[in-house]
């Protein structure tokens, strides 16, 4: 397998009259195909590390690398280009844009990456929706749909570029274990049918259990790196 | 529709009210900015057309701007004279009907010689003193709106009697005198004559119409005791701005004192110029308020939409589409603003246009306006860029957000 993102002695610290470590010492790869579960205690640094993994904050000490390409010296345009081309968040509120349909948020990312025509993303977020069983609702703005539907959205949302890794936080904190169930199965789907990365943040052990890989934070820093047996 | 464009025009249509209390502040503005703007330039035209039309456009009278050069300071360089007064009589231009050839070769233009002098016109115990201009009427016509002026008769109704006047109308009822009438008219030097009135003008300057009186120009000169006097010429330029010059090179030619209506109003052109200085200020000061609207609102919606701005920073839009959304509101704002503004200027010019006032000095009259392409440039102009520069800043905080800092917030 093939690191996607690979993390090399990473840390990241807020200044301040006292100074905090988010996280410290991060040595982590991230493979296709897998569905990798970042768990730990609340404060143990599981966002701060996604955040990282996405090229949304930047660290402190160490390099992050996509697809091989070292971040260190990026400025904040070509960051974004790359979360473009090759990630994908899902976070724990679904962060659709309130005056947009849910297939228009799905076009979203399509549109500012402008690799198709209008007719082609559309066509592509219904086939998306579709898949999510969400046609009956693509022309619904947010507050028309329920949480898991929202929640459903913003996943194909983040698929919408089609993205080697998929990066989500707490994505089914806010939902009902129904929900929570449709959504995991989703992401789980995305990972072992589709060959992209899948990197969950959660506290639910039981999404955990289900994992390929679960990396265990504590303080910041990796306390465990378990793979599940294969099979 | 382009990404940006679309989320832009997406905040604008789901904040409507906003969007409409931004635009109508700007509409405002611009409205009674161009409102402002053809009132004052259509006042100041007006009062320039006013003085342009009553008055010749360039005046070469029989003075001189300083006294000659005396024989004896030609000859002795130590010499000096000192409070040298003029003649106490007018001495009249020399040679008028040559000095008249002479110029007409080249001004572009006509001119017209006349007679000046003072005399108390009398009637029915009733008198005033008027200043009385002995005019040549086939000359006349082409440099003063006399001829369009006349309320009563005609200029030719000057060859139709013997000693015939033309009175301005308010000094007629002055001295309640009508068309046919006799007055007397009589000089400081002790002359005097019967006249007879054969006609009366209106040209709307009270002081003119109170004061002057027109007859031929030999009449004046039997008045004024001095027949082949002319002591002034009057001239009426083609294009009214070229006085200035006209009267430089008619003065360096003749040596005679030529004014142009420009020189002669110089205090009067001094002040439009501070009058329009203040114009654009308070113009700058309205469209400025305008903006700080604009400000305002786009201001509301970059902290409204901080969350949104968030997820769009982190699904890879680049800072400067970020910035780009808010700016195209702030833009369409401005522009739409501009547009109603427009409307609202134009209406604002019509309703003013109707409005009827009268002042001591001139007749009842709307008030003047001027309508000018350049006044909704300028206005519009001004509120596009300053609600451009008031989106922009908002535009640019908003565009740094860190997303990071809002989604843990938010989550």
């Amino acid at each position: 397998m093939s690191a996607l993102i690979g993390l090399r002695g990473v840390s990241r610290m807020l200044g301040g009259e006292i100074p905090t470590t988010l996280v410290a010492d991060i040595d982590l790869e991230i493979e296709s195909g897998k569905f990798t579960a970042i768990v730990g205690p609340s404060g143990s640094g599981k966002s701060s590390l996604m955040y990282l993994l996405g090229l949304l904050d930047v660290p402190t000490a160490g390099e992050v690398t996509i697809a091989g390409r070292a971040t260190r010296n990026l400025d904040e345009d070509a960051r974004a280009e790359l979360r473009l081309a090759h990630l994908g968040f899902v976070f724990q509120f679904h962060f659709l844009l309130p005056e947009f349909s849910a297939r228009d948020n799905v076009m979203l990312p399509m549109r500012a990456l402008g690799r198709f025509s209008d007719a082609e993303n559309r066509r592509r977020a219904d086939a998306l929706l579709d898949r999510l069983g969400l046609s009956p609702h693509a022309g619904k703005r947010p507050d028309q749909l329920s949480g898991g539907q929202r929640q459903r959205v913003a996943v194909a949302r983040a698929l919408a570029n089609e993205p080697a890794v998929l990066l989500a936080d707490e994505p089914t904190g806010n939902l009902d274990s129904a929900s929570s169930g449709q959504v995991i199965s989703l992401l789980k789907d995305v990972a072992a049918a589709e060959g992209r990365a899948v990197v969950v943040v959660t506290h639910d052990q039981g999404i955990a259990a289900g994992a390929d890989r679960i990396v265990t934070l504590i303080d910041g820093r990796i306390a465990a790196d378990q793979a599940r047996a294969a099979g | 529709m382009n990404l940006v464009f679309d989320i832009a025009l997406t905040h604008i249509r789901f904040r409507l009210r906003q969007t409409v209390v931004g635009l109508l502040g700007v509409a405002t503005g611009v409205g009674f900015s161009v409102m402002m703007a053809a009132l004052m330039e259509g006042s100041q035209r007006d009062f320039i057309r006013q003085l342009v039309d009553s008055l010749p456009h360039v005046s070469v009278t029989d003075e001189r701007r300083a006294p000659p050069v005396q024989p004896a300071e030609d000859v002795y360089a130590a010499v000096t004279f000192h409070g040298l007064s003029t003649d106490q009589g007018r001495k009249g231009i020399v040679n008028p009907l040559a000095t008249v050839a002479a110029l007409e070769s080249w001004v572009p233009g006509a001119l017209a010689p006349s007679v000046q002098t003072k005399a108390v016109a009398r009637f029915g115990g009733r008198d005033t003193t008027a200043s009385v201009i002995g005019i040549e009427p086939r000359r006349e016509i082409h440099v003063s709106q006399l001829a369009r002026q006349m309320t009563h008769g005609d200029l030719d109704a000057l060859f139709k009697a013997p000693n015939a006047v033309i009175l301005g109308d308010t000094l007629a009822r002055k001295i309640g005198v009508r068309t046919g009438n006799s007055i007397i008219l009589a000089t400081a030097e002790g002359r005097a004559f019967l006249a007879q009135v054969v006609g009366l003008f209106h040209s709307g300057v009270r002081q003119i119409d109170e004061n002057q009186i027109y007859t031929l120009a030999r009449t004046a000169q039997v008045l004024s005791g001095r027949t082949a006097l002319v002591n002034e010429i009057r001239v009426r330029v083609d294009d009214a701005m070229t006085a200035r010059d006209v009267a430089a090179r008619i003065e360096r030619q003749t040596g005679y004192k030529s004014v142009s209506w420009q020189e002669a109003h110089e205090d009067i052109l001094s002040a439009f110029k501070i009058r329009n200085a203040i114009m654009f200020m308070v113009v700058g000061a309205i469209l400025l308020v305008a903006s700080f609207g604009t400000f305002n609102i786009i201001s509301t919606i970059t902290h409204e939409k901080a969350r949104d701005i968030a997820i769009l920073k982190s699904l890879g839009l680049k800072e400067r589409s970020v910035r780009s959304i808010f700016v195209i509101e702030a833009a369409a704002i401005g522009l739409l603003g501009c547009l109603v503004g427009f409307l609202l200027g134009y209406g604002l010019c019509l309703g003013m246009g109707l409005i009827e006032f009268k002042t001591g000095f001139t007749d009842a009259k709307r008030l003047p306006i001027h309508y000018s392409a350049l006044h909704y440039l300028l206005a519009g102009a001004v509120a596009l860029a300053s609600s451009l520069v008031a989106g922009f800043f908002p535009a640019r905080r908003a565009a740094r957000v860190h997303p990071v800092e809002i989604i843990r917030g938010a989550s």
